[in-house]
């Protein structure tokens, strides 16, 4: 049997896109929880954490409603970009940046508010700005946390299963990815295969997790 | 001349107090400040970075720094800064924490030369003494040529050799580069040593405002030697009564009376003083 890797190669697709994108939103994001003293902080932060307790099936459904052409959200991407974001990779993309939005918050508002509050100063008072700052002294200082947010982040919509397979449906070489082409060689039985690609997903998650924690001890003993 | 009238709420250990300081000093003067913790000595230093808002006026050589209608940023505020515990950039190495300021190497390798830290340019902060990194973070607050330089207990963390050679830096620089300082410090000595004018803070007011020989040389009274202490234990040797008091590094025995060592208790604080006598001074 030759191995068929189209829904590795769309897991780290999908991986990909979604961690850059919530590089993107998650700093300025992230950094303003940090430091706000906004009485709506908690609320922003519920929210942004919802996607961790909601069953996968929950968030599916409700993207599956909001990203249909009959919604508005829906509509806006087709008329924009000429995007439909319903069973389409693009729509995946969407649905994993929402799902995954937390597992990039949550380590970048640790690290910001890791940063001490007197090298921020200092910056501020050696006459730098606010974004020449956050560049050259506030990231290259949360340097482990900034790491822990994209491999957390690759390594858990990788691992998404339930609402890719709500969102994007099942369509081989266009949304199948990895966890949902396991769910499919299961249900026909297809053991080998299964087992082939379980211990392919098993071997990648434990070799970013043991990366990641090597790179934090190292980390750590660098800057104490 | 330097300007600073400013007020502000600030919510201490003891409850809300204001803050208000009215003074004025001149280009080139050396203001130390003193006072009991929780008295606003570092506020006051950050409401002249700008780090912190407040009401009022500072104006510094005839520009305005903050009034009702200005406000500027810290960045827009020619000050050097020293923090306590040296806040220094620890991705950089010390020539770079330096030239993030200002790319100047020309002048960040003399201020370096000036300090005695030539060698340890390429070092980064976390292998460097707590001297060593006061004395970059001194450097680096000079890369800016500030209007003004403010040092927030810039010695708290070293230990006595480090803090006469950090004192001899600040000395020669503030005489060199012909600064206005303006440094937080509960020490005598080194305010005696460095400032030639002193404000003495408390509870957010300004209680005394002179020279630190008057203020510090003139003890109550007319004794000559006066040492603040602490009892940490009261005795009784036969009739007569011994309080042991802690004063700086030292334990010291003092005979008291009967009555005193009724008035007195373990943990108050006390002068200990001594009028006439010959002082015996002997080098170590």
């Amino acid at each position: 049997m030759s191995l068929d890797l189209t829904p590795f190669l769309l897991s780290f697709k999908l991986a990909f896109f979604t961690t850059v994108i919530l590089l993107v939103i998650g700093i300025p994001f992230a950094w303003f929880l940090s430091s706000t003293k906004s009485r709506f902080k908690p609320v922003l932060e519920a929210i942004s954490a919802l996607p961790i307790v909601l069953p996968p099936s929950v968030l599916g459904f409700y993207l599956l409603v909001f990203l249909s052409q009959s919604s508005p959200v829906g509509r806006f991407f087709m008329e924009m970009f000429g995007v439909k974001l319903v069973f389409t990779f693009e729509g995946l993309v969407v649905a994993s940046s929402i799902y995954s939005f937390p597992f990039m918050i949550q380590p970048l508002q640790n690290g910001f508010e890791n940063v001490p509050k007197n090298i921020i100063e200092s910056s501020y008072l050696s006459g730098k700005g606010k974004i020449e700052t956050l560049f050259k002294v506030i990231l290259p200082n949360m340097k482990t946390f900034l790491l822990t947010a994209v491999i957390i982040t690759f390594a858990h919509t990788v691992g998404e299963f339930g609402v890719v397979l709500m969102v994007g449906g099942s369509i081989p070489g266009k949304t199948e990815v990895a966890s949902v082409a396991i769910y499919d060689y299961v249900e026909t039985l297809d053991y080998e295969s299964a087992h082939i690609y379980s211990l392919i997903m098993l071997a990648i998650s434990f070799t970013v997790l043991l990366f990641v924690y090597m790179f934090n001890e190292k980390q750590k003993k660098r800057f104490l | 001349m330097i300007k600073i009238d400013i007020q502000k709420k600030l919510h201490g250990s003891g409850g809300e107090m204001e803050l208000i300081c009215n003074f004025e000093i001149k280009q080139n003067d050396f203001l130390a400040i003193s006072g009991p913790s929780g008295s606003g000595k570092t506020t006051l230093l950050r409401i002249i970075a700008g780090l912190e808002e407040c009401k009022g006026e500072i104006v510094v050589e005839n520009k305005v720094w903050q009034n009702k209608k200005i406000k500027l940023p810290p960045q827009k505020r020619e000050v050097g800064f020293v923090f306590q515990d040296f806040a220094l950039f620890p991705n950089m190495n010390v020539l770079e924490n330096l030239l993030y300021v200002k790319k100047d190497k020309e002048f960040a390798h003399k201020l370096l030369k000036m300090a005695g830290l030539t060698e340890l340019a390429k070092r980064y902060p976390n292998t460097l003494s707590g001297g060593q990194k006061q004395r970059v973070a001194l450097c680096r607050a000079l890369m800016r040529k500030p209007k003004i330089l403010l040092m927030d207990e810039p010695f708290s963390a070293l230990d006595p050799q480090m803090r006469e050679k950090l004192q001899n830096d600040i000395a020669e620089f503030h005489n060199k580069f012909n600064l206005t300082t303006i440094m937080v410090s509960h020490s005598p000595s080194e305010i005696y040593r460095l400032a030639n004018k002193m404000i003495v803070l408390n509870n957010g007011k300004i209680e005394k405002f002179s020279s630190p020989k008057e203020l510090l040389l003139k003890t109550s009274g007319s004794a000559k030697f006066a040492f603040e202490g602490k009892i940490i234990d009261i005795v009784g040797v036969d009739v007569i009564n011994i309080a042991i008091v802690s004063i700086a590094n030292q334990i010291a025995e003092v005979v008291i009376s009967k009555k005193e060592a009724k008035d007195l208790k373990i943990g108050d604080k006390v002068v200990v003083s001594s009028k006439a006598y010959n002082p015996l001074i002997r080098k170590i």
